[in-house]
């Protein structure tokens, strides 16, 4: 079954069109990657997906579950994580309080319960630091746990801010350009980070990346937008083969 | 100081007693997923008696060999002494060793067993299973990613430890049984040395070896039950083993496993370690962290860093020289230690160390005074794997930086007439494993041959040159190590690169490239104006600045081996231009001949030389570069 949904979604800021009618499914436990030439609408997509933007018509349907009218908080609750393509860290402060922050969906203590401390505050920040470690050791930034997050190199960065959204415990993750301004090193780990969630902790990932290299090695589906509407969608091979994307991608008049 | 074994003449002997007498005590620590976990002494024992009969029940016998293979972890140790309590002999392998390496190790030393930690390690293992028919099992302890791995001489760490429990409980002696015939003679380990030519040899040591070793060190550089020790170089290296295993045991001190390799600086601050044994590397680390720390620092703490730092350097030097520190500087000492070194050490998780030393190469007189001034006694420490890891260490009251200090109580240090370090005492080793001419050719004369060339002075101390096989003669036949000095003319920050001349000549000169940053700044500071590299490097007052640097390097000398002139070179010496191997180190040859003009000059009466050349840039341009070098004579040796 399809995880999630999105149905003839259409967005629209005054007179331009983001998004026109676009529709596709993940399924439970897929790789799908967004593509497109810039513009295209893929970030406006995440960001109707995440509740950021609240699209003009269509339905986006999350489990079984209409989400349209949730806010991006709710939404969160319900288990959709993601990733900024502009890093979205709290900068000042440390990897682990940025991480523990990422759990903060899943406290039941109020401000008081908090402060006090003793009882529910206590075993639920045992368990949370317990998860967060987890992450920690999967993603490898055990010695920058206790960095200022501004002090990392970008690549690091980017690395704490998907261990943030793996805080969240996410059933569905959306990464906005992971691999953005890394090197080819930075890269293949995160490479290797991604498939390691999605075949061994199968999560299910929505991924908008540049980097045609990663998106044909890693992704089991690939949808391509070009001026805010889907002209393909298909596995990385039948992708590759469509003449629609070859024009989008290298110019020439999108003649039919 | 001095301690009794009671009779435990070997390593599982000695943990069954430590089991006992410290029980519930911390006898490892690891930290895993942000905790420090314990591992008592009783559970240790626990552990390494379960995982030793798993081994047995696989086919582990008398004499058999063990493999291990990761980084440093409680598996690691555990897995040596399960291998040794069964009358077998444990052989580490370096973890970042490439595949020909590992394999040539595994199968040379006939190990049955590999213990290997990871994926990473299993995959070097079972990709060249084929060429190794000796190994019956693989023994992996982290089981991430390999969880789809299915081999017929693949488990894991927990299935081994399952199998010992059943063979306890089928035989609840055996495991004592086999303990209790293990004799201090017997084989404990073969640690392969890295060759630099040639393949590695398997140094066979036994428990009286290394026993040995640990309770000589203790005499002269003491431990205590319960000090905490951090572990974080390979435990396939014989200065790791010394401390980790050896002595850890004899002395019951705690040992302490870093998170990850690159959190081990991180790890020893939160540890705060009263023992501490690192290479040149990682002190020289510490320090220069420290330096660029205080730069970014704010204002008041810097003033203090400045203002005090002074105090300590002056009062290391009269303890040092002297022995005593006059009361005003005493005084003065205490007010900096509270203000500065204290919270300092602090930082760098020093303020408990009690023992650090050094070993492995030379590390530079300013980082030692760099540490003396805050506190730290660090030492230098000298030995081979031949000898179980040390023969040499500085004495705590003459504590001098060119040296390595005296050798440890019953052991006997002397130089050949070739002028080779030889040493002799019941820490040196078996012999090679299957390579007895080899062991011959090391052993000769009932002495340890060490390779390495030296000589003791007046006081007994040892000074350490170079390898024998470096060393160059004068025409006069004194001896020298051009790449000693030109190391100790490199401690100086001034100085970039040096080359050292004489071969067969009839004295030495020096060839010496300034540093340009720290030159040109301190050129600055001087109010000495220059405009190129080649200009700079002319100077006069440059000139008398690396004559200073020169004149205090020759002091450590010998007379005949010291500088008598120098020339500072116009340019640096590049790798573009083949001066130097992409390494950095010196080609000497090309370097001789290249400049061949102004070492003539050297040799002869001229005091300035005319130099009319092209250098040639990175991007392929050449440029022409004409000056005059004047030749710098030093009042070396008198002569």
């Amino acid at each position: 079954m399809a995880l999630l949904e999105i149905a003839g979604l259409s967005l629209r800021f005054g007179g331009v069109t983001a998004l026109q009618n676009v529709s596709f499914s993940v399924e439970a436990g897929a790789l799908s990657a967004i593509i497109g030439p810039n513009g295209a609408g893929k970030t406006s997509l995440l960001n109707c997906i995440s509740g950021v933007y609240r699209p003009q018509q269509g339905k986006i349907v999350f489990d079984g579950r209409d989400v349209t009218p949730l806010r991006p908080a709710a939404r969160t609750r319900l288990g959709i994580a993601r990733t900024f393509q502009n890093i979205a860290l709290f900068k000042g402060m440390t990897v682990l309080d940025n991480l523990l922050i990422g759990r903060h969906c899943h406290q039941k203590t109020g401000v008081l319960g908090g402060g006090l401390y003793y009882g529910l505050g206590e075993r639920e920040e045992i368990r949370d630091r317990a998860r967060i470690e987890e992450i920690i050791d999967f993603l490898e930034i055990q010695p920058i746990r206790k960095q200022v997050v501004h002090t990392l190199a970008y690549g690091l960065q980017k690395r704490v801010e998907l261990a943030r959204a793996l805080a969240l415990e996410p059933r569905l993750l959306l990464l906005d350009e992971p691999m953005a301004g890394m090197n080819a090193e930075e890269k293949e780990d995160m490479a290797r980070f991604v498939l390691d969630l999605s075949e061994e902790r199968g999560t299910t990932i929505v991924m908008i990346e540049h980097d045609m290299g990663v998106v044909m090695d890693l992704s089991h589906r690939v949808v391509v937008l070009n001026f805010g509407q889907k002209i393909a969608d298909g596995t990385p091979e039948e992708v590759q083969g469509s003449r629609e994307v070859q024009l989008a991608y290298l110019g020439g008049e999108a003649a039919a | 100081m001095t301690v009794a074994l009671a009779g435990a003449d070997t390593f599982p002997k000695l943990l069954a007693r430590n089991a006992e007498r410290l029980g519930a005590q911390a006898a490892l620590r690891e930290k895993d997923f942000g905790i420090w976990r314990e591992t008592s002494w009783r559970v240790y024992h626990q552990r390494v008696r379960h995982f030793s009969l798993g081994l047995v029940a696989l086919g582990l016998s008398r004499g058999g060999k063990v493999a291990i293979v990761g980084d440093n972890r409680p598996e690691w140790v555990i897995a040596e002494l399960a291998a040794q309590s069964a009358g077998g002999a444990s052989v580490g392998i370096y973890q970042d060793s490439n595949l020909t390496e590992v394999g040539f190790v595994i199968d040379h030393s006939d190990a049955r067993f590999v213990v290997a930690e990871d994926q990473e390690q299993v995959d070097k293992i079972l990709g060249m299973i084929e060429q190794l028919p000796k190994v019956t099992h693989v023994i992996y302890s982290d089981p991430r990613g390999l969880r789809r791995y299915h081999h017929e001489k693949l488990l894991s760490f927990d299935e081994v430890e399952r199998r010992g429990r059943e063979l306890a409980n089928e035989k609840p002696r055996l495991y004592e049984e086999n303990v209790a015939q293990g004799s201090g003679g017997d084989l404990a380990m073969i640690c392969y040395t890295s060759g630099t030519t040639g393949q590695p040899k398997g140094a066979m040591l036994s428990f009286s070896n290394l026993l040995t070793m640990a309770l000589n060190l203790h005499q002269v550089d003491p431990r205590k039950p319960g000090d905490e020790f951090v572990s974080f170089l390979p435990l396939a290296w014989i200065g790791e083993q010394m401390m980790s295993v050896a002595t850890a045991l004899a002395i019951g001190f705690t040992v302490n496993f870093p998170e990850e390799p690159e959190t081990a600086l991180h790890d020893i601050r939160e540890i705060g370690p009263h023992v501490l044994f690192a290479p040149p590397r990682i002190w020289e680390g510490l320090n220069s962290t420290v330096q660029v720390k205080i730069m970014d620092t704010t204002r008041i703490k810097r003033f203090l860093y400045e203002r005090l730092m002074p105090v300590g350097h002056k009062v290391a030097d009269l303890r040092l020289k002297h022995g005593r520190v006059p009361f005003f500087w005493r005084a003065l000492y205490f007010v900096a230690d509270l203000l500065l070194y204290r919270p300092l050490k602090d930082r760098l998780g020093l303020l408990r160390l009690r023992s650090g030393t050094t070993g492995g190469a030379a590390l530079g007189p300013d980082v030692f005074r760099f540490f003396h001034a805050m506190g730290v006694r660090l030492k230098q420490i000298y030995g081979q794997t031949e000898i179980s890891g040390i023969s040499c260490i500085h004495p705590d009251d003459a504590i001098k930086f060119h040296t390595v200090g005296k050798p440890i109580p019953q052991t006997e240090v002397r130089i050949s007439e070739r002028g080779e370090i030889l040493s002799r005492s019941p820490s040196v080793f078996i012999g090679y494993y299957k390579n007895d001419a080899a062991t011959r050719d090391a052993l000769s004369g009932g002495w340890l041959h060490s390779g390495d060339a030296g000589y003791l002075e007046d006081d007994g101390q040892l000074v350490v040159i170079d390898r024998l096989k470096d060393v160059l003669s004068l025409a006069d036949g004194t001896q020298f190590s051009p790449q000693y000095i030109e190391n100790r003319l490199k401690f100086s920050p001034f100085v970039k690169e040096a080359v050292v001349i004489g071969k067969d000549r009839p004295y030495l000169t020096g060839l010496v490239c300034i540093d340009s940053a720290v030159v040109g700044k301190w050129a600055e500071k001087q109010k000495i104006s220059y405009t190129t590299y080649t200009d700079l490097s002319a100077k006069g007052q440059v000139y008398d600045l690396l004559q200073k640097e020169i004149d205090k390097v020759n002091e450590t000398l010998p007379a005949a081996a010291r500088i008598r002139k120098f020339v500072l070179l116009y340019k640096e010496l590049d790798a573009d231009d083949e001066e130097l191997t992409r390494t950095r180190k010196v080609r000497r040859a090309f370097v001789e001949e290249r400049y061949r003009a102004i070492i003539s000059a050297l040799y002869g009466d001229q005091e300035r030389i005319a130099i009319d050349t092209t250098i040639k840039f990175q991007d392929g341009k050449t440029a022409r570069i004409q000056a005059n070098l004047s030749v710098r004579r030093l009042e070396a040796g008198g002569a």
